[in-house]
């Protein structure tokens, strides 16, 4: 896998002050608003071209709603998304609808985001049928070519998504993402659904495919580990906001904010020699709700450091060594 | 002393596409205070070879074709898989405490926490009202539920998913059991969560003497836990060891492969992983081979044609496979 991208370029992708709050309603008729969960709330980071940005955080964190908002799947609340120049949050219909193809997804959950009534070669060629400009003999060439790319036996593209196993339906999500020629892929928790001995053969594929198509990746998940493996530079979220984001082994190896420190160490390691000496930071309680998170900094409730500042004010995300951000008051 | 011998359990299941052999020969054998790691991926058999020590699969679709289970009950020893079933329900709730994956689906929704704990202690403890809420306040209180007295009367639904996790832990131990068997209990939980869980559960296994079944498929969780270690795949035991053995120096290809697989928190990106190729077994037929020799790097064609028998080959330490991965070559007999 290529190694960090530079720094000075023109980042591909541009985040800045994101921040998407769904309404609270009550009554059905009358309805009314009463508040407003803050899945995200303030978010900043840039991916440079070529480069995998992990995002890490616990359910609820906002990540997932993060890679949405970016693809406008949601409108963002505030915030700006810049694209290769471009900004996301302003362009309407055809405009947005231009950009489209040069971003796609891969979904967690192969049962719910592959259509079980389509076949393969249908869903593979669904993102071409809606763009447009593809006839029907290059869309089946490009399926053929699509499926082959990802380790799928071009002659199964009649067949439907229940025949096929959790791993090989992964593919066919990631041959569908693939299918516009995208420069960049917001991977979802794309291997959380799958067995131990899979997630390895799908990593393996969206590393190669990165490599042959010098693809950018953000790569969402919440197991620690693959994303270690995966990425160049890894963010954490926690609560909407952004904790701490770094080059990949400075993160894993200094991290800086309490929580991130606390996630690594929560991690069990399949060594059980490492495994009795690894000393866990446990945290208190559970994650408190996003409709209604604490104030000053979110993590405060739960932070085996926290002081009285850190109920008051809210920290600010800055950049606390080159390269490495974090959101704390007290760290150096 | 061992208080659960398990011998040549089989189970399968009726589906209109046909008998799925889910379970096929499994034997084990557990110690007094002993923690049992059963590690596979989604199918191996290890939750359903669990479930049917307490006849807790649905019959039908699922049938027990075979096997027995001796574990050392209160009341003496019995053979679980053959209790009758007002027996059956005695050891399961006073001797033997579950805990499964899911606590939504397996709390009542209807009821409050409080009177879930104190019914099974009312059942087989014959409790008295009083004295069954007061030792309810009092597991709410060591498995770390705060303010215990208060929560005694709040539903499922007003509690987080580690918190209910810890009400199913309360649950299990309420009889005090000897034995908890505990299926995937961490798997829907946040790490943070999960840290906290695991913490728990190691306390209450040394303060209460508990021997353990750990069900996962995470090899992490269950090198942080387990004395002993069992590998499933394809509904039957690949491998058991010791459990710095089985991660030292495994002897299944299977355990080997899986262990390659795994990325590592604590060290550095490597360039790429090692996976296994092909996908797991459909057991929609009796093993007539080794379940692994399709994905396997080392089969050869007695793989192919054999259900490889289990060799010893160290301190408690067992492959069921024809390759010797110490020598490198096909074991002689």
């Amino acid at each position: 896998m290529s190694e960090a991208p530079q720094a000075n370029a023109r980042p591909l992708l541009k985040v800045e002050g994101l921040k998407q709050h769904f309404p609270i309603t009550r009554g059905v008729i009358l309805s009314r608003t009463v508040g407003a969960v803050k899945a995200v709330d303030g978010v900043s980071f840039e991916i440079a071209r070529g480069e995998t940005l992990g995002l890490v955080g616990e359910s609820g964190c906002g990540k997932s709603t993060t890679g949405r908002a970016i693809l406008q799947l949601y409108r963002p609340t505030a915030g700006s998304v810049q694209f290769d120049g471009s900004e996301l949050t302003e362009l309407k219909g055809e405009e947005l609808a231009a950009v489209r193809p040069r971003i796609q997804m891969v979904f967690q959950d192969s049962y719910s985001s592959l259509n079980p009534r389509h076949s393969v070669a249908k869903i593979v060629a669904e993102p071409m049928v809606i763009n447009g400009g593809y006839s029907r003999p290059e869309m089946s060439a490009r399926v053929s070519e699509l499926l082959e790319l990802v380790g799928l036996n071009p002659h199964h593209r009649s067949r439907y998504p229940h025949e096929f196993s959790g791993g090989q339906r992964q593919r066919i999500g990631i041959a569908r993402a693939l299918a516009l020629s995208p420069e960049f892929v917001v991977c979802d928790e794309p291997i959380s659904a799958l067995d131990v001995s899979i997630q390895a053969q799908v990593v393996n594929l969206l590393q190669r495919l990165q490599n042959e198509l010098g693809l950018t990746y953000l790569f969402i998940a919440h197991d620690l580990s693959m994303v270690r493996h995966i990425s160049n530079r890894v963010a954490v979220m926690y609560l909407g906001k952004m904790m701490e984001l770094a080059d990949n082994a400075d993160l894993f190896n200094e991290p800086l904010h309490p929580y991130t420190q606390s996630l690594i160490s929560a991690v069990p390691l399949p060594d059980p020699k490492a495994e009795r000496e690894r000393k866990p930071i446990l945290l208190k309680g559970d994650l408190p709700s996003p409709s209604n998170p604490p104030v000053g900094c979110v993590f405060h409730t739960r932070c085996p450091m926290a002081q009285a500042l850190c109920a008051e004010k809210v920290p600010e995300y800055r950049e606390v060594r080159p390269r490495h951000w974090a959101a704390c008051h007290f760290v150096e | 002393m061992s208080i659960l011998e398990v011998k040549d359990l089989a189970v399968e299941f009726n589906t209109i596409e046909g008998v799925v052999h889910a379970v096929n020969g499994v034997s084990f054998s557990l110690e007094s205070r002993e923690t049992l790691g059963i590690v596979g991926e989604s199918g191996s058999g290890k939750s359903v070879s669990m479930m049917s020590l307490l006849r807790l699969i649905p019959e039908p679709p699922g049938r027990l074709r075979s096997g027995t289970a001796w574990f050392e009950s209160a009341t003496g020893r019995v053979d679980l898989l053959a209790l009758s079933r007002a027996k059956r329900s005695a050891v399961r709730g006073r001797d033997i405490g579950f805990v499964f994956q899911d606590p939504m689906s397996s709390l009542n929704p209807l009821m409050t926490v409080g009177d879930q704990i104190a019914e099974s202690m009312r059942v087989h403890l014959k409790l008295d009202d009083k004295a069954a809420r007061k030792r309810t306040v009092e597991l709410l209180d060591r498995v770390g539920i705060p303010a215990a007295d208060e929560r005694y009367g709040n539903y499922p639904h007003q509690f987080s998913g580690g918190m209910r996790q810890r009400v199913m832990i309360a649950i299990a131990i309420a009889c005090g059991p000897k034995l908890l068997i505990a299926d995937e209990p961490t798997t829907a939980l946040d790490v943070t969560v999960q840290a906290q869980i695991l913490d728990l559960v190691k306390r209450l296994r040394d303060e209460l003497g508990l021997a353990v079944i750990w069900i996962s498929h995470d090899l992490g969780v269950v090198a942080g836990l387990a004395d002993r270690v069992i590998v499933m795949y394809g509904g039957m035991v690949a491998e058991s060891a010791p459990v710095d053995a089985l991660y030292e120096t495994p002897r299944h290809p299977y355990t080997e492969g899986l262990l390659q697989a795994l990325p590592r928190v604590d060290q550095d990106r490597g360039e790429e992983l090692r996976s296994i190729e092909g996908t797991p077994p459909d057991l929609y037929a009796a093993p007539a081979a080794c379940p692994f020799a399709p994905r396997c790097s080392y089969a050869f064609d007695r793989c192919r044609r054999e259900v490889p028998p289990r060799f010893t080959i160290g301190d408690g330490h067992e492959s069921a496979c024809f390759f010797d991965l110490e020598q490198r070559r096909p074991r002689s007999e």
